[in-house]
């Protein structure tokens, strides 16, 4: 059930990356000041939105696991945090990188956008071992459906905060007083984007289709009253 | 893009292509390590639950078989 329309989202996944890298490197222009290493911009950028809205959707999900008691909605939650965190990962790598070429170093303690999506990225981390840390399956949905929403209400407050916060190196490119990103970059922009938040789309179906075959084949062998192979997860929640 | 510019920090000057090309590559690149990764480990997850389709199917046929033998025996002892 899960996997319908996956075939064709994988490809239009596929074409739209390799389309918004041809953008990347071929039609947006060098940038004035950085130069060549802003390309970086157009992959660490989406995918920290994409990350942070993969957050708080894994939150809505869990708010509806807690009113209608579904479980489904809490492996949606689940997916949704785990993919966000996956995400999470590439973003620190890449706006390393990022900080490394542009200011000369790996991290910046100071400088609020980073320590915030560094907080942000281990209150998630903490997701796992949270939920691993309770055994009753009912119990572990419904605090972790907790944690999700109360962490998901942390990300846009969070982003709210560091907005505010006067920062000295991090540039802000949308919504200033001086304008944002001229027209050709802005296009390559969304069009990373809107690849980026389909990539998500994509993994956490492919993700949902997994798991879901997982739960079917266990639901089989409980039918079949056959032995267990042993090795099951106690972590991820089951769909069927 | 002179508004960009203005936003950007001061000091940090355009790099050589040649040693800001060796960054970028490293951000797309580990970008792409970690989704070939990823897709590694779901086709190895993939593959266990193929194994134990496999598994649960060869249980159910023998269960079959053994089931079908079963009523055979019975009409034989009967007679």
């Amino acid at each position: 059930m899960y996997g319908k329309g996956l075939r064709p989202l994988s490809i239009a996944t596929v074409v739209a990356i390799l389309a918004a890298f041809s953008l990347v490197f071929f039609y947006a222009p060098l940038d004035a000041d950085q130069g060549f290493i802003q390309k970086i911009f157009y992959l660490h950028v989406p995918l920290a939105i994409t990350a942070l809205i993969g957050f708080v959707i894994g939150g809505l999900f869990a708010i509806a696991h807690l009113r209608s008691g579904n479980r489904k909605w809490d492996a949606y939650s689940y997916v949704s945090i785990h993919m966000s965190v996956i995400f999470g990962v590439a973003v620190l790598i890449t706006g390393s990188i990022w900080a490394k070429a542009s200011w000369g170093h790996w991290w910046v303690w100071d400088e609020p956008t980073l320590v915030s999506f560094l907080i942000v990225f281990l209150m998630y981390a903490t997701y796992y071992p949270f939920r691993y840390a309770i055994e009753d399956p009912e119990r572990q949905a419904r605090y972790a459906s907790v944690f999700a929403v109360t962490a998901g209400a942390f990300v846009p407050l969070n982003f709210m905060a560091v907005r505010m916060a006067q920062s000295l190196v991090h540039p802000r490119t949308f919504g200033t007083a001086n304008g944002g990103l001229p027209g050709e970059m802005m296009l390559v922009f969304l069009c990373c984007l809107a690849t980026m938040a389909l990539l998500w789309v994509t993994l956490v179906k492919f993700e949902l289709t997994a798991k879901s075959a997982s739960g079917q084949v266990k639901r089989l062998r409980r039918a079949l009253d056959a032995p267990a192979p042993g090795g099951a997860s106690r972590i991820a929640p089951e769909v069927s | 893009m002179h508004a960009l510019a203005t936003l950007l920090p001061v000091g940090a000057p355009a790099l050589p292509l040649d040693e800001a090309g060796k960054y970028v590559a490293a951000a797309f690149i580990v970008f792409m390590v970690l989704l070939v990764v990823y897709v590694a480990i779901m086709a190895a997850k993939l593959q266990r639950i193929e194994k134990e389709l496999r598994e649960l199917a060869g249980f159910a046929e023998n269960r079959a078989k053994g089931e079908e033998a079963a009523p055979a025996r019975d009409e034989v002892s009967a007679r």
